[in-house]
């Protein structure tokens, strides 16, 4: 096994620019990596396409230096290397965009950029940088202003930033982690472009991403990794979509869910020409108005950051309403307590589920009453009644399949796919009139998605009004029966799921194009 | 993961109780080792000390009854730490809420005019009353104007220490006391009765095991307790869920800076018998509470036993000064000495420790 | 007494009571700007405090002291470095451990030196030439220590450091968004480590300039509270070194009339007056709302793991 690397039987001239060897780590109960083997050569951009937590981040944070590997070899240009820290991988040449963006949010690009980079000067390193960014901006077609902060650019423009510090820094190898989740159709065209250039520079790039046809349309290559381990790498030329799917998840995948049409009711939830401020007190939303029907969902498309956690917010009566009117049933709610307004019969899926949907420590059985344990049957002059409450349990763990050891463990012992079927079961109690999901499916695994866009579909069925707010486009054009679709805090137009084209959504997605909004 | 020799350390992420237990028993003993130098420094054996002060605290009840006397103002500013604690309010303020119940029993005593029988309990409401505003304030700055709570309680705890040095030196300075920062002494109504032999005011005691056995059933079994606790675990959460943060920590800092004041209440009534210098008033119990509550872990019926704890350490530093000629400082070298390694071996407790398997015999993947 | 010479040594004793104030909130900027709370400032600056005074007694140099000063209180610092960084324990648990530490041992080991007057003090001096402009003269320029200039000067450069250079820069990095930094190469415990200590030192001089400059003796408790304090100028100063200039002296003025109006009111409320002020400033600040509170670095307090978000 030691030694000298096998040479490449094929393409020999050049030795890969990474190669990853028999990669093996674990976490605790999860084996994230299973003798791993991944390369990359100049010129190439080798898509590595899995579900969510199959490894592929893991794979590339050791590439990176953020984790050692539990057993492995790492060769950067034929040459065995051991990468302790970043800092070794960015001088080995490799650069990395996280998905979560590695950013100093109230700081300048070009701070951003300056930070720890060698070869600036002690004094203003920022200004020497700032020059330096104009110039690589111009010639890979990265344009972004240095002297901003961060936190006032969209997230096309800090993954430029991101972009920017990795090339600055001399990186030939440049990882992309889920690249595209961010951006609008539109802008993804935008990246690709900028791939397309770095290529042909001679850089090689490693595409991280769990969907199929941009993995397709950009890669040369293709690795496909499930449970820790490479199930098959394949030119892309060669490889189809059924096949990547199969490789990916292990089993033949139905690209369609089961949907009834729909009957939509009397309006169960209307907004009319709602203002709401972030929280840096800037204008979130700017006049937005809609409605959403009994047994109907209303899909709300847009990029991240244009209004969409506002506006769940002030609708979970957790942000405060500066104009306009929010109905439920017919009630106007403004001013009114969170509380109120989930004791109207609202149901909230948030955003962060861990952060706010649960309390981690509690055990699963007080997490599920979490909303009502003020009221009759849980709460009785003040006190809990314990019987009601584990009766509850007992049934809502056995109706959603939420997996745990007991309703008495800690709720922050459970996997990410039973903390959401533990809020669902929570928020789905008792029959909302409105259930407002935001990316319900966000980083969740194939079948627990499938599983809780059905528990949606069947809320619609059984004449819940639903407002799905998403980022992930296939979602909300599988799910939603009309489209809304949100920019710089207004929306840009509603159209039926059934008429609507991708692109027409990019288009209005990037604020490009405006449809005339319906009654 | 991390690899020691043969052993493999694992994060855990709830460690059992006797684990918990086991782990603030070594930060406890490390500390007593720690401390040891210091009796060293002053030409004594630490180890013939340590059994020296054992044998003179254990040897007779009246000796004994000092821990008991020491411990109950701790238990009571104790327990009502552990209540701000599990709410994530940094109440470091029972020292002055202490103070505030001390000086509304004064009042109480020395210049209203009540019934005699009706002021001993006059003056536990009102001590009572006392602490629970000078605790409401730092809730409500914080709640309503993001005032940080450690700094706020610390700077009341001066601005009480300061108004009874005022009261004692100026409006309320007995006339009988002459040179002495004295109040004039209670009547004899508004004193605790001692436990035979002792100095154990004896009805503060029950009220302190009284008000920990409350305070825990409140936690575990009513509605607000069930808040407190979303509220401390995850504030994000408790907003989500409609939780009303002015509403919840106004009754914690209440109950819990009125426990306190409680505590003052018994220090004048049952020990001094007037309003005094601050600092004798209150040896610091206030900011040992802190200890007591974090020991306890937030438990307030582990409370009543930390703070016996601690009583016996404030009884070890009267029988040092007294019989050892060792100043009463080392117990606060001591005290700060025990908070470090209790927070300091916190870690122990979220590592499990086995020997290493073979590579290979790898746990499968967790479901999902 | 007239109202300028009422005002002169009003500005005069503010500079001079605000000097522990400005050199321990300047090290406790640091060590926040880094993302670590230090609650222990009060028992650096007691530490300071007995340590300076306890070397300028036995040697006769109070340079010497406060060099020594400032040393204890850095050692101080490393050992809540130790237990926030690398054991990554709660911060406010050991900082107020490190303060309870720190009064008990400069308690037990002051026990001997306890009022006696320092020999040799940290003098004073009078500047040639600028002491003799009216007014201006007297209030800045004479019956000052060369700590009230080395701090005013120390602030600046601090600002310009934390503010220009590529050591501020990692140093707020690490502060608002520790895994980024980290992910750069900027190794996160050094930059911890090394402000964290900063600030004792400092926390450590401005405890040793009270009892070998403003007050020459050692008392049991000489600071009083002082340390608390800082931490509050800490959050006013919106974590800028300049700032704190402002309100060090401030407080300064404050702690300086509550010996003068003592006439008027009785002392002991005078002297409650600047822990009350902390809390008003806060509140004040506090209605400033959001938008002060989000200059706060943003992982203070939070440990940092390698892996988390």
């Amino acid at each position: 096994m030691l030694g000298v690397p096998k040479e490449r039987p094929t393409h020999a001239e050049q030795p890969p620019l990474v190669l990853l060897r028999d990669i093996t780590k674990s976490f605790p109960g999860v084996l994230a990596n299973d003798h791993v083997n991944f390369e990359v050569r100049p010129g190439e951009i080798h898509a590595l396409l899995g579900e969510n937590g199959a490894g592929k981040t893991t794979l590339m944070n050791i590439l990176y230096g953020l984790y050692r590997p539990d057993s492995g070899e790492i060769y950067i240009r034929g040459e065995k290397v051991q990468i302790r820290s970043p800092r070794d991988a960015i001088q080995l040449g490799i650069g990395m965009v996280h998905q979560h963006f590695k950013l100093v949010l109230p700081h300048t690009v070009a701070e951003n950029v300056a930070l720890g980079l060698n070869g600036t000067p002690f004094w203003a390193p920022a200004k020497v940088v700032a020059q330096k960014l104009r110039e690589l901006s111009t010639r890979y077609g990265l344009h972004v202003d240095p002297e901003r902060r961060v936190w006032e650019l969209s997230a096309g423009e800090q993954q430029r930033v991101e972009i920017l510090k990795a090339l600055i820094r001399g990186a030939e190898v440049l990882i992309l982690d889920e690249p595209t989740s961010v951006l609008t159709p539109q802008e993804t065209a935008e990246l690709f472009k900028v791939l397309r250039r770095m290529k042909e520079e001679g850089h090689g790039i490693i595409f991280i991403s769990h969907k199929l046809d941009e993995v397709l349309e950009i890669a040369d290559r293709i690795t496909v990794m499930r449970r820790g381990k490479v199930v098959g790498t394949l030119l892309a030329q060669e490889a189809d979509k059924a096949t990547l799917a199969r490789m990916m998840v292990g089993r033949e995948v139905v690209f369609r869910l089961s949907k009834t049409t729909c009957n939509p009711g009397e309006a169960a939830l209307r907004v009319e020409d709602l203002y709401v401020r972030s929280d840096r007190g800037l204008w979130a939303l700017k006049g937005i108005s809609f409605a959403v029907c009994r047994g109907e969902i209303l899909g709300v498309a847009g990029i991240a950051g244009n209004g969409q956690r506002e506006l769940v917010e002030a609708l979970a009566g957790l942000r405060r309403v500066e104009r306009g009117r929010i109905l439920i049933l017919g009630k106007e709610v403004n001013g009114r307590s969170a509380r109120a307004i989930s004791d109207l019969g609202v149901a909230h899926i948030p955003e962060e589920r861990i952060r706010m949907g649960i309390v981690p420590g509690l055990p699963v059985e007080e997490n599920l009453i979490l909303k009502k344990h003020h009221r009759p049957p849980f709460c009785w002059r003040g006190f809990l009644r314990f019987l009601a409450i584990r009766e509850f349990a007992k049934r809502a763990i056995e109706e959603y399949g939420i997996i745990t050891p007991s309703p008495k463990t800690p709720a922050k012992l459970l996997s990410g796919g039973n903390i959401q079927r533990l809020i669902l079961a929570r928020e789905l109690s008792g029959r909302p009139a409105v259930v407002i999901a935001a990316h319900p499916t966000y980083g969740l695994d194939v079948g627990a998605t499938e599983q809780i866009r059905q528990i949606l579909l069947r809320q619609r069925d059984e004449g819940a009004a639903v407002l799905l707010v998403s980022e992930d486009l296939e979602e909300i054009m599988e799910l939603a029966d009309r489209i809304a679709v949100i920019f710089r805090g207004e929306i840009m137009g509603i159209v039926p799921a059934a008429e609507a084209t991708l692109e027409e959504i990019g288009l209005m997605m990037a604020g490009e194009k405006r449809v005339k909004v319906e009654g | 993961m991390r690899r020691l020799g043969p052993f493999v350390f694992e994060p855990r992420l709830s460690p059992p109780r006797y684990i918990v237990f086991g782990v603030s028993v070594l930060a406890v003993v490390v500390a007593l080792l720690a401390a040891a130098p210091v009796f060293l420094g002053y030409g004594q054996n630490p180890w013939q000390a340590y059994a020296a002060i054992g044998r003179g605290i254990f040897g007779s009840w009246p000796s004994f009854s000092e821990v008991l006397r020491r411990a109950i103002p701790l238990i009571l500013c104790g327990v009502g730490l552990t209540l701000a604690f599990r709410a994530q309010f940094w109440n470091i303020g029972a020292e002055g809420q202490l103070l505030a119940g001390a000086v509304a029993a004064t009042g109480v005593a020395l210049f209203l005019r009540v019934p005699e029988g009706l002021r001993l309990p006059l003056m536990f409401l009102f001590g009572f009353l006392a602490g629970a505003f000078w605790g409401l304030i730092p809730a409500l700055l914080r709640v309503k104007l993001g005032v940080n709570d450690v700094i706020s309680t610390l700077m009341l705890n001066y601005v009480m220490a300061y108004i009874v040095e005022w009261l004692v030196h100026g409006p309320w300075k007995g006339p009988t006391m002459r040179g002495f920062a004295y109040t004039d002494a209670f009547p004899l109504a508004a004193r605790l009765s001692f436990l035979p032999a002792t100095r154990v005011h004896w009805v503060t005691l029950v009220l302190g095991v009284v008000m920990a056995v409350l305070i825990a059933l409140l936690l575990a079994r009513t509605r607000l307790g069930y808040e407190i606790r979303v509220v401390g675990q995850n504030p994000d959460a408790a907003r989500y869920a409609g939780i009303n943060f002015t509403v919840v920590l106004s009754l914690v800092m209440i109950l819990s800076g009125g426990l306190a004041g409680l505590a003052g209440v018994g220090e004048v009534a049952g020990i001094h018998w007037r309003l005094r210098s601050p600092s004798h008033i209150s040896m610091n119990y206030g900011y040992t509470a802190i200890i007591v509550a974090w020991l306890a872990r937030g438990n307030p019926l582990a409370a009543i036993f930390t703070a016996l704890l601690f009583g016996l350490f404030f009884a070890a530093g009267d029988y040092m000064k007294t019989t050892l000629g060792l100043p009463f400082q080392i117990t606060g070298v001591f005290n700060g000495l025990i908070l470090f390694f209790l927070i300091g071996f916190d870690l122990l407790m979220f590592w499990r420790v086995r020997l290493a398997r073979k590579e290979g015999a790898w746990i499968s993947q967790a479901g999902s | 007494m007239d109202f300028a010479s009422w005002l002169i040594s009003t500005v005069s004793r503010a500079l001079a009571f605000g000097v522990p104030l400005l050199w321990g909130t300047l090290g406790e900027i640091y060590a926040e700007r880094a993302g670590v709370v230090n609650l222990g400032v009060e028992g650096m600056m007691i530490l300071g405090a007995f340590m300076a005074f306890a070397v300028s007694q036995s040697t006769g140099h109070p340079g010497l002291g406060l060099f020594c000063a400032a040393l204890i209180g850095g050692v101080a610092a490393l050992l809540h470095a130790f237990v926030t960084v690398t054991i990554r324990a709660n911060q406010y648990v050991s900082g107020l451990a490190l303060s309870m530490f720190g009064l008990g041992l400069a308690g037990l080991l002051g026990r001997g030196w306890e009022g006696k007057p320092l020999g040799n003090t940290l003098p004073t001096l009078t500047i040639p030439g600028l002491s003799r402009i009216p007014v201006l003269g007297p209030m800045l320029f004479q019956d000052q220590t060369i700590l009230t200039y080395l701090g005013i000067f120390l602030a600046v450069v601090l600002w310009l450091l934390l503010f220009r250079t590529r050591w501020g820069l990692a140093i707020r990095s690490v502060g608002e968004n520790p895994s980024t930094a980290d992910s750069l190469g900027i190794n996160v415990t050094l930059v911890r480590y090394l402000c964290v200590f900063f600030g004792g030192l400092l926390a450590g001089v401005g405890g040793g300039y009270l009892s070998v400059a403003y007050r020459p003796a050692w008392t049991e408790g000489m600071t009083a509270g002082m340390g608390w304090i800082v931490i509050a100028l800490t959050i006013f100063a919106a974590w800028d070194p300049l700032q704190a200039l402002w309100g060090a002296f401030f407080f300064g003025a404050l702690y300086h009339l509550s010996y003068r109006l003592q006439a008027y009111l009785a002392p002991e409320l005078l002297k409650l007056m600047p822990y009350l002020f902390a809390i008003v400033v806060l509140a004040i600040s506090g209605l400033g709302g959001a938008r002060w509170r989000r200059r706060a670095p943003g992982a203070l307090g939070l440990p940092y793991v390698r892996g988390e978000r």
